[in-house]
């Protein structure tokens, strides 16, 4: 960050973090963590013996993201600080959660996962069993299909930040082993075309997934950015389905039951359903559409002086690679390519920059995705039109900041923009 | 439970509402489901984008992992669908019903399935039509939005109620679903759901549901 001093940053308004209030709380959570050595900065650490070596690493004290809870603090779900994070990868103990009964205490000397159904050999695997077939690892983004719930408001909050509007998103590396190779070892019947995939959590919680899927990228993952999956993505083992929505991907995966009809489970019924204008529901709407956020600058940044800064943000597309990005600074009468920060990956999160002079007048920041399918991330309009205001989940539509004379960004969906 | 039992699946699925994705998936699946070395050519082509089924190299199966027994599978196969596949016996009536409720569910699902403080139960409004796109406002009920009955069961045999799931007998599930379909107004005082009688149970968002129409590219949907 650079030149930006923290308060610039983070913002003069509102922020649990503002500089002053996060050295304290810094302060706080290394003495908790049995840290205490860190507590301190040296005015000239060229002229102190530096700390040990240590077994675990820790963060920088003066930098301690958090996933956001909201207020009040919400127990089924916790949002990733998007806005805190560069480049694509999202640390794993900040990865979003959203979990339907708690987080379960699974033992991974007891874990098995059943497939059955119509499966010409029932089987069931072990950890051990699973990490011992070819893997495979790949990156890509996990996102709650509900995500920009906070966007589709045309009087959307001004004081919104991008983890309030996105912050169900993270980006890891993931590895497992492909369904498909597990799924040779069954012997899938002729004529099956769906699987019912349940947790082993307290909701036992259960998705029907089309076979196409399973056959095509679907994962059994047991591994997040190099480590074990946390408990809260679904240790032991989680079903990964790179692209869907982030409820499909059912964690603590303990069965997969082979069949040729869905299941009708809660969640793609009452739940996960899409309701549209025309007295419809879309049901089994599970690919995420392109999308964008400008992350830097948003609420609850100030800009602190007129001249060069670079605006950044994230986009993604369940539907494969994003091939461009465009920004506008004038409300969207001119857009403008913005840079795509390598690696551009399928069903991924890619960065992307774009470089402005601001002229200390009032602007409005949009940006927007397109996908190697041509998808253009649409307006809030043309959404709405296409879908009707009352309509939930898959919010993809731009995310708007106004940017006022003295520096304050504001999130502006409900300017109408 | 196996589908294989069962018989042809319900005809929405088949009418080309998801067909594309049964289709492909069933002709991967001959070449792949027949002979050992079958995978990667035929079934490449057949799903779209597919990764590579199986390496040249890979041998028909790996011999990792293990039979599952009868009573592995029974132990877990807990779903209930639509069809009345996977239906435990057992037997509830209304009265049972709200004996289940009253003493188990009505803290966090109110006295009469409104009131919540959690998610809403009970509700028919609005009676005409199915408004849910045009305006938030609406609260998604059992009686209002749920297209299939057996769901309930299904549902609340996992998950509820929250602080004890699990613990409910299929008899008290199968009340409590009587119950809450009583409650809503969709069937009468005197009913008592089974395995037979609770698939058969038309919910009266039954045909507001049709599959996803995204496919990308430029238009928005
Ligand atoms: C301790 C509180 C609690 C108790 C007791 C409880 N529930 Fe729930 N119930 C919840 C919560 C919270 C949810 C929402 C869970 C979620 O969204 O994942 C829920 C969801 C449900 C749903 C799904 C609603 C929907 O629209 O999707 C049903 C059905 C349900 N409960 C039935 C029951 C029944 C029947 C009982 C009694 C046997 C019961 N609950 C007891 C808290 C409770």
């Amino acid at each position: 960050m650079g030149k930006i001093s923290r308060r610039t940053m983070l913002g003069a308004t509102g922020g649990l973090i503002a500089g002053g209030l996060l050295k304290t709380r810094a302060d706080a959570l290394a003495a908790e963590e049995g840290v205490a050595r860190l507590q301190t900065t040296q005015a000239d650490p060229t002229k102190v013996l530096g700390a040990p070596t240590s077994v675990l690493g820790q963060r920088a004290p003066g930098e301690q993201p958090r996933r956001q809870m909201g207020t009040p603090a919400t127990t089924a779900s916790s949002r990733t600080p998007i806005e805190q994070l560069q480049g694509i990868i999202t640390p794993a103990d900040l990865h979003f959660e959203r979990h339907h009964a708690g987080v379960p205490a699974i033992d991974p000397d007891r874990y098995e996962l059943l497939i059955h159904g119509m499966v010409d050999r029932p089987m069931t695997f072990t950890l051990d069993d699973l990490k011992r077939f070819p893997a495979e690892s790949r990156l890509c983004f996990v996102e709650c299909s509900g995500n920009g719930g906070a966007a589709y408001n045309r009087n959307a909050a001004r004081e919104r930040a991008p983890w309030q509007i996105d912050g169900l998103l993270s980006t890891s590396e993931w590895t497992g082993v492909l369904l498909s190779t597990l799924l040779r070892e069954v012997r899938v019947d002729r004529g099956a075309s769906w699987l019912l995939a349940e947790g082993g959590d307290a909701a036992v919680m259960s998705r029907s997934i089309p076979l196409e899927k399973a056959l095509d990228d679907a994962m059994i993952a047991y591994g997040q950015n190099g480590e074990a999956i946390r408990p809260a993505q679904g240790y032991p083992a989680r079903l990964l389905l790179p692209g869907w929505e982030g409820n499909a991907q059912v964690k603590w995966i303990r069965r997969l039951e082979i069949s040729d009809r869905p299941s009708m489970t809660r969640e793609e019924t009452s739940k996960y359903t899409d309701p549209l204008a025309d007295g419809t529901a879309r049901q089994f709407s599970f690919v995420m559409d392109a999308k964008s956020i400008i992350t830097f600058p948003a609420f609850p940044n100030v800009l602190p002086e007129r001249g060069w800064w670079e605006i950044t943000g994230l986009a993604w597309s369940g539907r494969g690679r994003i091939t461009r990005v465009e920004v506008s600074t004038d409300g969207g009468r001119t857009w403008a390519p913005a840079q795509l920060q390598e690696p551009v990956l399928s069903k991924c999160t890619t960065r992307f920059r774009h470089i402005w002079n601001w002229d200390g007048g009032e602007a409005l920041l949009m940006s927007r995705a397109i996908d190697e399918t041509g998808y253009v991330q649409p307006d809030l309009e043309t959404q709405i039109a296409a879908r009707g205001a009352g309509s939930s989940y898959h919010y993809n539509t731009i995310r708007p900041w106004r940017v006022e004379a003295d520096g304050r960004v504001f999130f502006a969906q409900g300017e109408g923009a | 439970m196996n589908r294989r039992l069962l018989g042809p699946a319900p005809q929405w699925l088949k009418r080309g509402r998801l067909a594309h994705i049964g289709l492909l998936a069933a002709t991967t699946l001959v070449s792949y489901g027949c002979g050992p070395n079958a995978p990667n050519s035929q079934s490449g082509a057949a799903v779209s984008g597919a990764a590579v089924l199986a390496r040249p190299e890979w041998p028909s199966s790996f011999a990792i992992g293990h039979d599952a027994t009868p009573a592995q599978i029974a132990a877990l196969d807990i779903d209930f669908g639509p069809d009345g596949a996977g239906a435990p016996p057992g037997s509830g009536s209304v009265a049972e019903g709200k004996v289940v409720y009253d003493t188990k569910c009505v803290g966090c699902h109110g006295l009469t399935g409104q009131e919540g403080p959690n998610d809403r139960l009970v509700g028919r409004e609005p009676r005409d039509g199915f408004p849910f796109g045009e305006s938030r406002g609406i609260r998604k009920t059992i009686g209002n939005y749920w297209p299939y009955a057996t769901t309930i069961f299904d549902y609340v045999t996992r998950a509820m109620p929250m602080t004890s799931p699990g613990s409910l007998t299929p008899d008290e599930v199968y009340a409590v679903a009587a119950y809450i379909l009583f409650l809503n107004e969709i069937i009468p005082e005197d009913a008592v759901m089974n395995a037979e009688t609770l698939p058969a149970v038309v919910m009266p968002a039954r045909d507001r549901f049709v599959p996803d129409d995204r496919v990308g590219g430029p238009e928005v949907r």
